[in-house]
């Protein structure tokens, strides 16, 4: 210590100090111009580049969803609005304890497994910081309420709002609007993708689905200064959204209320038409859905349910439930045998119950035919095939028809055809043709297949839409309808203008009509003339009726029933059984109303469909249909 | 002999004759180029709040104390300082042992200690200027340039205090003070020699540095260095923010107040550690040249008044103050421009807060001390 304090000399130590300041005071200097020249760098030489970055940060351009057209019913009531709904977002960076928030919400909404499942894989994807992350949708307002009141509790969530589609008659229109679902990566190649770049549904079947462009609306555009956050600071420029158009629609809600109430619950769809436009004045498929869920949003077990009841509620049964159409068939048979003067109305046959192909040994049953060879109706003639449904009549009648004279006729209906003018999903049935059976089955026209399509049987399919159009059709005496959804829009709707009407029957005189539609009458009102003299629905229907109603029943096998066995509807399963058919106008003279029933392997077509087309026509007819037209 | 007694009393000491500056013992250069930072620092500020007036406003009475502080360090002969240093250092390395026990988290480190009721101070702040004091005060005793032994006693007395402060963890605050004393050894005449081999050999540990002592999210700090794009969301976003609003202003800057990357909240901190980069984005290259100049000015006007000093003691420790103001002007810049990992050092005398100004206005009192007092 004492060596060091003898030669510590302070004058070098001051000069080596001053040296040592200018150097480092040189590395100063270059390191002040590393800093210069890479300010230089970002601000100058990069400059553009950063300042497109900062750019792109600030502004953003927004799609602004236009909301969607409402869908009113006839009457002005809505079938299909916008709503508001509240969807809850957290802002993770906001938020002090994640564990304890989540523990928080879980208590104030009572939410189960499966809903807090999703709240986790909604956190774990990726996002800007300090972005709110959706995690709940569709809150109730109970559920809006609860958040705000724990507010205090809840830092770092927000409850967003938007508008989404709602179906105010839920699951008794379903069938009828169709629904809207949420957009999926397959939607947006069918669709132009920018129109939908800020909307979340798409009109995925029935009303929707068609007139979706329509509905849809036009997209609009904003520029907006945004922060950080994504939170819009400042607008800077604004394109708005062109509002779907409103659509009105033919149908009546309440005549679709009471048609479903008619239904009873039964599996089975209602069509009713207005005859002298086709406007679709009611359309049931039961069992139903709500279409509100596919918006909401529903549990899988829900969805699962939808999607594999056997019961198919998703399935549209008015127009693509393909049913043979039984006796309702007959009008058109004999329509098309006084048209080629094949028959007349006074010529009459023998029906015993049953009929054989000359030359043949199999037997053609009537349905009142039992196992002696007993049955039948006695002396008929058209009238009187009809109002007592008599199948031997038909066999006969068809059995001396040229086929192909036969299936013309019965085309002009719109068997084997879609005739809806806005239901392009409608199935079109089968009009079987020997060209269809020697392509598809392989086989030829035998003349047993005439004798069962006199009697709507064999391949003949047909919907409940097509049988609806059948009795318009008969109603109109003879003047062809397409069947349509769409009652207005509030501007002209191009799908729907260049269609036109099909041509009328051909063939038939004003009388051949009237006598065919009082035929039809007398299965409704011909009664107390004894079992064998009354109309097969008066007994059902017939008796506290306060108009006049032309109607025709039908009963279609649904399996064949094997050569001299009978009909025992309990020894078939569910699904085996037959189904009831009823097609009816009214009022006879003016008809207002043209509808379709059918219940799905329900039983007798009189004794099941018919009161449940009654109740249709009763629920239509009680208004004062004068002052809606 | 006779030199240094002449260099020991520089021409504007206390006497009958002299400037009121000179009675208060305060460098008039100096003072002007810090106010002129300070201004421009609350200027730049007032932009950054955003509106938060409050915020300013506290800003404005910090600047008051800091400027008190500076006042009375210039006030305190450096007789007082050279027997104070030993007492400072120790005083210091109990209280960040204490605070590793005692201290108050703050954003998950451990920094403060509490006093409550009265006040909370980072005892990490208070090494800024005790580290480098005491590391003069042992070499001052010395034959300079140090030998070995004394080079790596002066190291220990550096390491112990950084270490603590880098256990915190306050990487920022560690660098500063371990570069403090650094500068004392630098400036006392540590053969250039030892300074490559120490160069050489942290190079050559760098990997191990890397493997052992860094901690995942220092390391993640410099791998985002070098591709902020790798995690623009996350690591990389402040540097993606900072970098593109400096270079968004261009040459004159998109004006005070105007500029988006701030007031959009994108630029993270941006009252902070990042408050360079609403320099560069409002006021484009030509403030943030502004500023560096007067930064360098300011280096330049310290190290010449260090040179001035009486003692080695106060060359030293003046030297030393002067380097770290430097080094955490450099840190900080570098590290909002994107040229060094993002450590948390505030912008010396414009970031908004407290202590660090309270501590460089301290330090720049003592360097006007330093040069200032009668040889003793």
């Amino acid at each position: 210590m004492s060596l060091e304090l003898s030669i510590k000399d302070p004058g070098r130590e001051q000069e080596m100090f001053v040296g040592r300041a200018k150097t480092l005071f040189v590395i100063v200097v270059i390191l002040f111009a590393v800093l210069i020249a890479r300010m230089l760098t970002l601000q100058i030489v990069e400059h553009e580049r950063y300042q497109l970055r900062a750019d792109n940060n600030r502004t953003q351009i927004q799609t602004l969803a236009p909301s969607r057209g409402m869908i009113y019913d006839r009457n002005g009531r809505l079938l299909a609005d916008n709503q508001t709904s509240f969807s809850l977002a957290v802002v993770a960076e906001r938020v002090d304890d994640v564990d304890v928030l989540f523990s928080t919400i879980i208590e104030i909404l009572s939410l189960g497994s499966e809903q807090v499942d999703r709240i986790q894989t909604e956190l774990a994807k990726r996002r800007r910081p300090d972005s709110a992350v959706v995690i709940l949708e569709a809150l109730s307002e109970k559920q809006v309420a609860l958040l705000a009141v724990n507010r205090h509790r809840l830092r770092g969530i927000e409850v967003i709002s938007h508008l989404v589609r709602s179906y105010p008659m839920g699951a008794l229109a379903a069938h009828a609007v169709g629904s809207v679902r949420r957009l999926n990566k397959e939607d947006l190649e069918t669709v132009e993708p920018v129109q939908y770049s800020g909307s979340q549904f798409i009109g995925k079947r029935g009303v929707e689905a068609f007139y979706e462009k329509s509905l849809h609306g036009k997209v609009g555009y904003q520029k907006v200064e945004t922060d950080a956050y994504g939170r819009v600071r400042r607008v800077l420029d604004v394109q708005g959204a062109q509002t779907g158009q409103n659509l009105t629609l033919h149908l009546d809600s309440e005549l679709q209320a009471a048609s479903v109430d008619a239904l009873d619950g039964r599996r089975g769809a209602i069509v009713a038409l207005d005859p002298l436009t086709g406007g679709v004045l009611a359309m049931v498929s039961e069992p139903s859905y709500d279409p509100n869920l596919f918006v909401s949003g529903m549990s899988s077990s829900q969805f699962r349910e939808l999607t594999s009841s056997i019961y198919l509620p998703l399935f549209n049964r008015a127009v693509n439930g393909q049913y043979a159409p039984g006796s309702t068939f007959k009008p058109v048979v004999g329509l098309a045998g006084i048209s080629s003067a094949i028959t007349n109305w006074e010529e009459t046959i023998e029906d015993k119950g049953w009929f054989k192909l000359p030359g043949q040994e199999r037997v053609y049953r009537d349905w009142s035919w039992t196992k002696d060879n007993s049955g039948g109706q006695g002396e008929v003639n058209l009238n009187r095939a009809i109002y007592r449904s008599s199948n031997v009549y038909f066999y006969d009648l068809a059995s001396r028809m040229e086929i192909g004279s036969l299936l013309g006729f019965a085309g002009q209906f719109g068997f084997g055809r879609n005739l809806a003018l806005d239901i392009p999903e409608a199935s079109s049935g089968l009009l079987p043709t020997p060209e269809w059976k020697r392509n598809v089955k392989n086989q030829p026209w035998y003349p047993g297949d005439s004798v069962n399509l006199g009697i709507g049987q064999g391949d003949l399919l047909a919907t409940p839409l097509q049988m609806a159009t059948v009795a318009a059709t008969i109603a109109n005496r003879g003047r062809v309808v397409r069947p349509k959804m769409l009652l207005s829009g509030d501007a002209s709707i191009d799908a729907t203008n260049s269609v036109d009407e099909p041509p009328r029957i051909v063939g038939l005189s004003e009388e051949d009509w009237e006598s065919m539609v009082d035929s039809m009458e007398d299965v409704v009102h011909r009664g107390g003339k004894g079992f064998r003299g009354n109309g097969t629905a008066w007994a059902y229907i017939g008796q506290k009726i306060g108009y006049r109603m032309a109607g025709k029943s039908g009963t279609a096998q649904v399996v064949e029933i094997n050569q001299g066995e009978v009909y025992d509807e309990e020894k078939l399963s569910e699904f085996r059984r037959k189904h009831a058919w009823f097609i009816a106008f009214a009022p006879v003279d003016n008809p207002t109303i043209a509808v379709a029933v059918l219940v799905e392997n329900g039983g007798g077509g009189s004794s099941v469909a018919a009161p449940v087309a009654k109740a249709v026509i009763d629920a239509h007819l009680s208004k004062d249909i004068a002052s809606i037209r | 002999m006779s030199r240094d007694f002449q260099r020991s009393l520089p021409s504007y000491e206390v006497g009958p004759s002299s400037s009121w500056y000179a009675r208060i013992h305060v460098d008039p250069i100096l003072l002007l180029l810090i106010t002129g930072v300070v201004l421009f620092g609350l200027v730049i500020l007032s932009s950054a709040v955003d509106g938060k007036d409050a915020l300013f406003d506290a800003q404005v009475r910090r600047i008051g104390l800091a400027y008190a502080a500076l006042i009375i360090a210039a006030q305190l002969p450096p007789a007082i300082y050279l027997r104070w240093a030993p007492f400072l250092y120790v005083v210091g390395l109990v209280l960040l042992i204490l605070v590793l026990f005692v201290g108050v988290k703050v954003k998950g480190s451990q920094r403060w200690i509490d006093i409550p009721g009265l006040f909370r101070f980072q005892p990490s702040e208070l090494m800024k200027i005790a580290v480098p004091m005491a590391v003069a005060w042992y070499l001052q005793q010395r034959v300079l340039p140090p030998s070995f032994k004394h080079t790596m006693f002066s190291l220990l007395i550096i390491g112990v205090p950084a270490f603590l402060i880098g256990v915190e963890p306050d990487l920022g605050t560690s660098i500063l003070v371990a570069g403090a004393g650094v500068a004392v050894l630098l400036l006392a005449g540590l053969s250039w020699r030892w300074i490559f081999v120490a160069f050489a050999l942290t190079a050559a540990a760098a990997p191990l540095l890397w493997q052992f002592v860094l901690k995942d999210y220092q390391r993640q700090r410099v791998l985002t260095l070098f591709d902020p794009q790798s995690d623009p969301l996350g690591a990389g976003w402040s540097i993606i923010q900072s970098t593109t609003a400096i270079g968004s202003g261009g040459v004159f800057g998109k004006g005070l107040y105007q500029g988006s990357q701030s007031y959009l909240d994108f630029l993270p901190e941006a009252r902070t550690d990042f408050i360079v980069a609403v320099v560069g984005e409002e006021l484009g290259f030509v403030g943030v040249a502004f500023l560096l100049t007067l930064y360098l000015l300011i280096i330049a006007r310290g190290l010449f008044l260090a040179s001035q000093a009486g003692s080695t003691f106060g060359r030293l420790v003046a030297g030393a103050l002067v380097l770290t103001f430097f080094i955490y002007l450099f840190v900080n810049i570098a590290m909002v421009s994107g040229i060094l990992p993002v450590v948390g050092v505030p912008l010396p005398l414009v970031s908004y807060g407290g202590t660090s100004a309270i501590t460089l206005m301290a330090g720049f009192g003592i360097i006007m001390s330093m040069r200032t007092h009668k040889a003793w």
